[in-house]
Formats: C-alpha cells, sequence, structure tokens
C-alpha cells in the first residue's frame, strides 16, 4: 500500500499517543499497559478465529506457558526453583538492574521459544480437526492446562508463584512495562499486517473459505494451519512473561491459564472489532477494555455475566464486527481497494 | 503412582472403582445422549450443555433445601430445564440454526459463559450436594461400598433412556423430530413445522441434562464452574459412539465413567479434570489420525 499523507498522520498521532499517553496521565499508567497487552490477545485471537476460520477458545494456554516458563527462567539461576516457590514470595532474592532485566529478557525468548514449540506439537495433531472438533478440543486444552500447572509442585502448585521484584521504585517499574507492552503490541500489529499482505495472509484466508479447495490447490493447509498458530502462540507468550511480571503474581488457575476472564476476553474483542480485518480487533480491543475499566465496577460482580451475554449478542445480532459494519455501511470509505488487491494478488513483494 | 501398586497388591479396589465408575457413566450417558440428539437434528454443538446439567442440579438442591426428598427434584429438574431450554431456542438457538458453525459455537459458548456466572452469582462458587438420605451397601465383606442412592441413578438412568427411545419410536412428535434428522427440507415439505421440532428436540436435550444434573446433585457434587467438564464428557462420548447410536453413547460413556474413577484414583484426584480433557484430545486424535491415511476427516 502507498504510504499516503492521510495513513501516516494517522499512525503518527496513535504513535504519539502510545508514546506520551503514561507521561501525560500517569495514574493509569498500568491500565493503559494492560490495554496493550489486550490488543495483543485480539490481534492473536484472530490469526486463527478471524483469518483462517478456526474457533480457537484455548489460545490462553500460551499465554500462560509464556507467563511461567519467563518466570522460572528469571528465578531459576539466582535461587533454588523448589525453595523459592515454596517460600510463597517471602525469599526476596534481590536483583540487580542488570541481572532483571537480562533476566526478563531470556524469560521472554525462551518463554516465546517454548510456547511455539508446544504450538508446533499440538498443532500438528489437532488442527488435523475441523470446524466443531476443533474447537471443543482447544475448549478442554485450556482448562487442561490450568490443571495440570495447579498440580505441579514446583511451581509453586495450586497457590502460584511469585515473579521478582522490580529494582527500582514503583512508577518506573510502571512505565518500564508500560514501553514493553507498547512495543509488543506494534510489532504484533506490523508483523501481522506484513503477514496478511502476502502469501500466507491469502493461503490462511483459502483454508478458511474453503479448506479442501485450498488443499486441491496444492496448499499445505496443516503445515499453514500449524505456522499460524505458532504465530500466535510467539506473542501471547511473550505477553504472558509481560503480564507476569507486570501482575507480580501467577496463579494457576486465575492468572495464567484463565479461561474465564482472557481467555474468554479475547473472542470476545476480536469479534466486537470485526474478526478477519486487521484494524478490527484493535478497535474491539481498545472498546472493551475502555468499557470495562469505566462501568464494570458498577456492575458489582455482575461483570463475568454480562461478558456472557455480550458475547451472546454480539454474535447473534453483530457477528460482522465494527470494521466489518463500517465495511459494509461505506465501502467507498473502508471497503478493499482494487489497487491493494492487485498488489495482493500478485507475489508479496520481497 | 505408588496406587498402582495398591490396585495390584489389592485387585478388590479396581471392583470398588469401576463399579463407582460404572453408575456414575450412566449419568452422563444421559447428557451425551441429549448433545447427540441436539447434533444430529440440529447440527449444533450445544457447549452450553454441562450448564444445563449444572441447573438441573441446582434445581434438585433447591428442592432440598426446602425439605422435600431431592429425588422430586429429577422430574421438576426435568420440567424445569424443558421450559428454559424452550425459552432459550425461542430467544438465541433459532437464530443461530441454519447459519455457519462459527456462529452457533460462539453463541452456545457465550450461553454457557452466562449461564455458569449466573449460577455463581446466585448460589456462590462453593460445593453443594443434596443428601437423598438413603443406606450404603456393604459388599464382600465391606471391602466394597455402594451406596444406593447411585444405584436408584443408575436405574433411573435406564428407564428415562428407555422412555426416550418408545417416545422417538413410536409418539408423533418423535417421529417428526428422526424425520427432521434425516432430511430437514424433506421435513418441511412433508408439513413438518421443522421450527417447532428444533425447539422441542433442545427442550428435550435441556430437560435430558437437568435430570442428570439431579442425579448428579444426589450422588455427587454440583458447582458451577463443573458444567464445562460435562460438556466436554458429553462430547467425547458422542465422538465415540456416534450420532443416533443410543447403545454405543451407553457404553462409551460406562467405559469414560470407569475409566476417569481408575485415573483419579491412580494420578491423584486433582488429576481428574485434567485427565477428562486430556483423554478428549487423545480421542480426537485418534479419530482423525485414522481418517487421515483414508484423507478424510471428522465431519
Amino acid at each position: 500500500m502507498r504510504p499516503n499523507a492521510r495513513t501516516f498522520v494517522g499512525y503518527a498521532a496513535l504513535a504519539v499517543a502510545g508514546l506520551l499517553g503514561p507521561l501525560v496521565l500517569p495514574a493509569y499508567t498500568t491500565q493503559f499497559a494492560f490495554l496493550w497487552v489486550m490488543v495483543v490477545f485480539a490481534l492473536t485471537w484472530d490469526v486463527l478465529g478471524g483469518q483462517m476460520g478456526y474457533n480457537s477458545f484455548g489460545n490462553v494456554v500460551y499465554f500462560g506457558i509464556g507467563m511461567y516458563v519467563c518466570a522460572i527462567v528469571q528465578v531459576a539461576p539466582f535461587t533454588d526453583l523448589a525453595e523459592y516457590t515454596s517460600a510463597y514470595g517471602t525469599q526476596d532474592i534481590g536483583l540487580s538492574h542488570l541481572q532483571y532485566y537480562a533476566g526478563l529478557a531470556a524469560g521472554c525468548l525462551v518463554a516465546a521459544v517454548v510456547a511455539v514449540a508446544v504450538a508446533f506439537v499440538l498443532g500438528s495433531g489437532i488442527l488435523g480437526l475441523r470446524g466443531h472438533y476443533f474447537a471443543i478440543c482447544t475448549l478442554g486444552l485450556g482448562i487442561a492446562a490450568g490443571e495440570i500447572a495447579a498440580g505441579i509442585d514446583i511451581i509453586g502448585a495450586g497457590s502460584g508463584m511469585v515473579t521478582p521484584l522490580y529494582p527500582g521504585e514503583i512508577d518506573a517499574r510502571n512505565r518500564f512495562f508500560y514501553y514493553l507492552c507498547f512495543a509488543l503490541a506494534v510489532v504484533t500489529f506490523f508483523t501481522l499486517r506484513r503477514l496478511y499482505a502476502g502469501r500466507f495472509g491469502l493461503a490462511i484466508n483459502a483454508i478458511r473459505d474453503d479448506e479442501d479447495k485450498a488443499e486441491a490447490m496444492g496448499i499445505h493447509t496443516t503445515r499453514y494451519k500449524t505456522v499460524a498458530w505458532c504465530i500466535a502462540a510467539f506473542f501471547l507468550a511473550i505477553s504472558g512473561g509481560l503480564v507476569g511480571n507486570m501482575v507480580g503474581f501467577i496463579d494457576p488457575t486465575d492468572v495464567a491459564f484463565s479461561a474465564a476472564t482472557f481467555g474468554v476476553w479475547m473472542v470476545l474483542m476480536a469479534i466486537l472489532g470485526g474478526k478477519g480485518t486487521i484494524w478490527g480487533p484493535v478497535l474491539g480491543a481498545v472498546i472493551f477494555h475502555v468499557t470495562q475499566e469505566l462501568f464494570w465496577t458498577y456492575l458489582l460482580g455482575w461483570q463475568r455475566v454480562a461478558l456472557g451475554l455480550s458475547i451472546v449478542l454480539i454474535v447473534i445480532f453483530f457477528p460482522q464486527g465494527i470494521v466489518g459494519w463500517l465495511r459494509e455501511r461505506f465501502p467507498e470509505r473502508f471497503g478493499p481497494r482494487i489497487e491493494a488487491a492487485s498488489e495482493q494478488a500478485g507475489e508479496p513483494a520481497r | 503412582m505408588s496406587n498402582l501398586q495398591l490396585l495390584v497388591d489389592a485387585p478388590i479396589l479396581l471392583v470398588q472403582l469401576i463399579v463407582d465408575g460404572l453408575l456414575v457413566g450412566a449419568i452422563f450417558a444421559l447428557a451425551a445422549y441429549g448433545m447427540a440428539l441436539v447434533w444430529g437434528v440440529m447440527n449444533v454443538i450445544n457447549v452450553a450443555q454441562g450448564e444445563f446439567v449444572m441447573i438441573g442440579g441446582y434445581v434438585a438442591y433447591a428442592i432440598y433445601t426446602l425439605g422435600i426428598h431431592p429425588l422430586f427434584g429429577v422430574p421438576a429438574a426435568a420440567l424445569f430445564l424443558f421450559v428454559l431450554g424452550w425459552a432459550i431456542y425461542r430467544l438465541v438457538i433459532f437464530r443461530v440454526v441454519d447459519r455457519d458453525l462459527f456462529i452457533s459455537l460462539l453463541a452456545t459458548f457465550g450461553l454457557s459463559i452466562l449461564i455458569q456466572q449466573l449460577l455463581n452469582q446466585i448460589f456462590t462458587s462453593d460445593v453443594q450436594s443434596a443428601d437423598a438420605g438413603l443406606d450404603t451397601l456393604f459388599l464382600f465383606n465391606g471391602l466394597v461400598t455402594v451406596s444406593e442412592i447411585k444405584l436408584v441413578a443408575f436405574a433411573l438412568t435406564f428407564v428415562i433412556a428407555v422412555c426416550l427411545v418408545v417416545f422417538l419410536k413410536s409418539s408423533r412428535l418423535g417421529q417428526a423430530i428422526r424425520a427432521t434428522a434425516q432430511n430437514a427440507r424433506a421435513a418441511r415439505i412433508l408439513g413438518i413445522d421443522t421450527d417447532r421440532v428444533y425447539a422441542a428436540t433442545y427442550a428435550l436435550n435441556a430437560a435430558l441434562c437437568g435430570a442428570a444434573g439431579a442425579l448428579v446433585a444426589m450422588t455427587w457434587v454440583i458447582q458451577p464452574f463443573q458444567g464445562l467438564a460435562y460438556t466436554v464428557r458429553s462430547f467425547m462420548i458422542v465422538v465415540v459412539a456416534g450420532l443416533g447410536n443410543l447403545p454405543g453413547v451407553i457404553v462409551a460413556a460406562l467405559g469414560l465413567g470407569a475409566a476417569e474413577q481408575l485415573a483419579g484414583f491412580i494420578l491423584g484426584a486433582e488429576f481428574q479434570i485434567a485427565f477428562v480433557f486430556g483423554l478428549l484430545v487423545v480421542v480426537l486424535l485418534a479419530r482423525s489420525y485414522r481418517l487421515r491415511r483414508k484423507r478424510q476427516y471428522l465431519k
């Protein structure tokens, strides 16, 4: 797509807003950081759910794996892991700045590698399933992972695990994680946009539209599906590592493998914004997160009931999502463009 | 794994576990048959299946707290769930029946979250059960214990299953349901109101789940978030047995019950739920692996 002035200004404005956000409103830094995490959630769910047409209720598995692996990598070189977890966070390992940053970087990297490996193994098996079967299978996966993590003693079993303390003051910590989450969301967005514009995007869209025909055309469907899941797992694992450190405490079923919150939110946000589009999940995540932060405290514990209700309502009455609706309503402004389409249809630029 | 050694040393424990498993498995069969019915007739996978089971359980529990014997909860739960199922069909499901699979899956998934959280708000997340006040039988010099309520539940399951078969075979509505399952378009041409048939099927499914749930509340425990496990169990049983195969569903359900009890004993109770979900993955993979060699996939 040719970078015309208007899109450039748009991106620049978003970038400035993202960079200056925590400086203008320092009290909301953590909420803003979670906003970017939500964007990553929705974007990664959309790789399978929207672009490929595979309902996954179990993506939260990679988030949890990332969280645990990152924390283990951060803690294990400096102290005995079993001792650390059995002390329930009372043992302070007192990391220096360098140790902390190096540990976090290594942790996120290892987390991503492990999650991709898991996604590859799981994916090459269960992505041979289609439709109902894949969806229910992933539904089981998320719960099973939480139950298994809650049964393993070395990572704290049911009582969870505490991530290392940030060596610095709380404001600096919040800002540090905010910019990491922001960077992650930006990198995820542009990586996926690039991928969707090329052969990969065409292949997974073909799988969504008609898998049998795609296979007949010579697309290695299972391979593409597995790669798509690995990409989602990669970004989710890194976001898991960051969130684990941001929250400071990893609970196996309420934080790491939380099917009832994060796992459901991913689905809702992507559908609300418009699945199968690049901006849809971003928009959905922003709207959902802002609504949640502003209004949900007034619901006094009925939030999750409202969550279920809103999924039913959105799926039934508004399945195309906001961006999908805009495309239908204002095709001249938001619809797919011919130049862009003809460029996409050919070989990818590089 | 030390429990495995225990099983080898004292095989009578195995008998106990298998008896427990078979008795529990019969209850799974009810929910599974309901799922197979909806799946076969409407081509909708009802992800909220387990939540219907839990609602049934809470109906029985509510009746129990009112001081009425919880066995009356079985018909009460079935009736309540029948009405609720009809209402849910009229509100939600009829909008998704003819649309693609993606939408029906997500809609029932949303329903399941909604019901789960509603139950959590109303009854809190505590584990509940309804005590039927029946005795326990001691067999083999007291080495094997069987609570009578489990036997009653087992027998009731079979009574309900027989009633269902007779209903589907001979009643007017049952025949309409089977005709719609075979070919909905042809059924419409022949003057069957398929929308009503769908509503009846969905309500019937909910009623079956309700009865199963009431039995669960008496023989086991209920908790708002345990529903998903019943959905997954039903799904697994149907996948193994196939659609429209009641004997197969019963055998698979009994087998699953026994396998679950054994796994819970050998691996430890904390891994029992993980075992159910793990088994689901294994069952699906095994099915799809066999089909893939023939260049087919699960449909």
